[in-house]
């Protein structure tokens, strides 16, 4: 703590002073004195605002986030815990390791499979339900919207011990259900063609709640004349909504598809939960094998795996912005 | 959605017509209701689950194939939880947790946002960046030097471990700082020229009128902490400062699957606060939610 503190305040000090400074001698030569000590009052508040915020900030955040940066190109694993800095560079070495890993593949397509999968089936399924209660239903609306929302406030971990109790095999809701209908149910979570699946719809149930709040208020807020308008213009129903309504929704759905999809591409509580990875491997997300490197002391490959997934939610974000932003 | 024919007098001999109009004012479309009840039942049946396998006694929880409505309801799961789990202690420690983190994320966060949305000073726009900019990272981006970082400080055998990395976080300030930006300059003008000082006009002035957003920040800030589970899973090296989806984790891996009326109560224990209290005020929550991703 104390090593900490004393790192981090005499720079923002630093800064401090600068800023106050500065802009007391720029604003001293265009206004009165009186103006440029008003600024000068305003600067040392707002610093001294800021100053509580950026203490913590540059601890657990920037420095942890260029200190990992670091980690991912030193031969981090002989060090001790005491002494991180008795390390040599190793270049790239790690990443090396990384994409020599056969078993890091199989997380990345594993989380590569999960983002794309349940991403898509997420937002439509929230779009769905938000036009289905806007549109379709005038009783009852408070009770399916609260219903379809209550899995997001839910941990996920708990939700993950529910779910893994449900599917079961043999005392389990879900094939108890399949059974009412005569099949014989899998072993869900032991079936490598079945444990990922079972993830993906666990994730469009626990979030597709979040898509649908956001997008109703985004309906509500769609003006009523410019929907008559169109009715009037001969527009169908569907005509309406692709060309009246969805555009007018498209910055509200960006931005749930990419806070969702970071969301994903950090896919762990419930393999954690569930299965471990397995069976096979076939449920390890890229988090996942991250996490167990970590455990297995090799802190620098988690680093490194973890500024892989970084790399790639920055380019599923770019690739969001480029498909959803609105074209005008 | 029909102004036109509902504007039309109604014809006698369309009776039927004229009903269908009604049905469809009251109701919407009657077909609807069927499949988005199903949908409904889909999205509440792991939870009607969790709710009858936490009262069952252990014979029905062997039994194949299952049943729904527990035969003789127990509290035994619970009773088993609090005594050889001890989710006593889980529970006050994601308690103190989640007050700490939420109750720092609304003062830092909110005096940063402030500053970056009213206030006038070098590096101003630095310093948004640099906040803004990180967040995209994932944790998991900063948790092993955060983990070296937090032991070194000596504070992995305590709960100020589990604390501190979140105290601040960039998306509050995000928030306070796009709620804060709508209220007037006139107002914080005024009271300058009445001679309030800079940091009086922030605690009397704005914070007064930010409750709205200082409330969606805490409800977001407190879910998370309370469902926040890879950090507190790495940092808590004991018992002592599990957390509840840490304990429930653990207790979930290994022998005690077996034990599901166990889990399925633990479960609730973590759950039924936050629903509760969700059910209670879902009408602001779901409110806030909407307007933070309408910004």
């Amino acid at each position: 703590m104390t090593s900490m503190s004393t790192k981090t305040l005499p720079e923002r000090g630093g800064t401090h002073e600068q800023g106050t400074a500065g802009s007391e001698r720029s604003a001293g030569r265009r206004h009165s004195g009186l103006r440029s000590a008003a600024r000068g009052r305003q600067a040392r508040a707002a610093w001294a605002l800021a100053a509580p915020f950026l203490a913590l900030f540059l601890a657990f955040m920037l420095l942890p986030v260029v200190w990992s940066l670091l980690m991912g190109l030193t031969d981090t694993k002989s060090a001790d815990l005491r002494t991180p800095l008795n390390v040599s560079f190793v270049g790239l070495d790690n990443y090396v390791r990384l994409f020599e890993d056969p078993q890091f593949f199989t997380a990345l397509r594993n989380t590569a499979v999960f983002v794309l999968v349940a991403l898509p089936l997420t937002l439509a399924a929230g779009l769905a339900a938000a036009v289905a209660l806007d549109r379709g239903i005038r009783r009852f609306r408070a009770v399916f919207r609260v219903g379809f929302y209550l899995p997001v406030i839910t941990s996920i971990v708990a939700v993950a011990v529910v779910w893994k109790t449900l599917l079961e095999p043999r005392a389990g809701l879900a094939n108890l259900v399949l059974g009412w209908f005569g099949i014989d149910g899998p072993a869900w979570l032991a079936d490598t063609r079945f444990a990922l699946p079972v993830m993906i719809v666990m994730a469009v149930w626990r979030n597709l709640g979040t898509v649908m709040i956001i997008m109703l208020a985004g309906l509500q807020s769609v003006p009523q004349s410019l929907m008559e308008a169109a009715e009037l213009d001969g527009a169908g129903p569907w005509q309406r909504f692709w060309r009246v309504t969805f555009p007018l929704l498209r910055p509200a759905l960006l931005l749930t598809a990419v806070t969702t999809g970071i969301g994903y591409l950090q896919f762990f509580d419930e393999p954690f939960v569930m299965t471990d990875g397995g069976p096979l491997d076939s449920t390890l997300s890229a988090t996942l094998y991250a996490y167990k490197q970590f455990g297995n002391g090799n802190y620098e490959m988690a680093s490194a795996a973890g500024y892989v997934i970084f790399v790639l939610i920055v380019a599923l974000t770019v690739l969001q912005f480029r498909v959803l932003r609105d074209k005008d | 959605m029909s102004t036109l024919s509902t504007l039309r007098t109604p014809q006698p001999g369309t009776n039927r017509a004229l009903r269908r109009r009604r049905i469809r004012q009251n109701w919407g479309q009657p077909w609807l209701y069927l499949p988005l009840a199903g949908a409904l039942l889909l999205m509440i049946a792991p939870f009607l689950w969790m709710l009858s396998g936490s009262f069952k006694p252990e014979a029905d929880i062997r039994r194949v194939p299952p049943v729904l409505i527990p035969t003789a309801p127990t509290t035994a799961n619970y009773g088993e939880l609090f005594s050889t789990l001890d989710f006593t202690s889980m529970f006050a420690n994601s308690v103190i947790v989640a007050l700490a983190v939420t109750a720092g994320n609304l003062i830092f966060c909110s005096m940063l946002g402030y500053a970056l949305a009213k206030l006038e000073f070098r590096g101003q726009r630095a310093v948004f960046l640099l906040v803004m900019g990180t967040l995209m990272i994932p944790g998991l981006v900063t948790f092993v030097p955060l983990y070296v970082l937090v032991a070194n400080m000596q504070l992995t055998g305590s709960l100020l471990g589990l604390i501190l990395p979140f105290l601040a976080t960039p998306f509050g300030v995000f928030l306070m700082r796009q709620f804060i930006s709508t209220l007037p300059d006139e107002l914080i003008d005024a009271a300058r020229v009445d001679g309030c000082r800079e940091l009086a006009i922030f605690a009397k002035i704005i914070l007064p009128l930010t409750k709205p957003a200082l409330a969606t920040l805490g409800i977001i800030t407190f879910l998370g902490s309370w469902n926040n589970f890879l950090w507190p899973l790495v940092v808590a090296q004991n018992e002592s400062q599990y957390t509840l989806p840490v304990g429930l984790a653990l207790a979930s891996s290994g022998q005690s699957f077996t034990r599901f009326g166990i889990l399925l109560a633990g479960a609730m224990v973590v759950l039924l606060p936050v629903m509760i209290v969700f059910l209670l005020f879902q009408r602001q929550f779901v409110a806030g939610i909407a307007t933070t991703g309408l910004k």
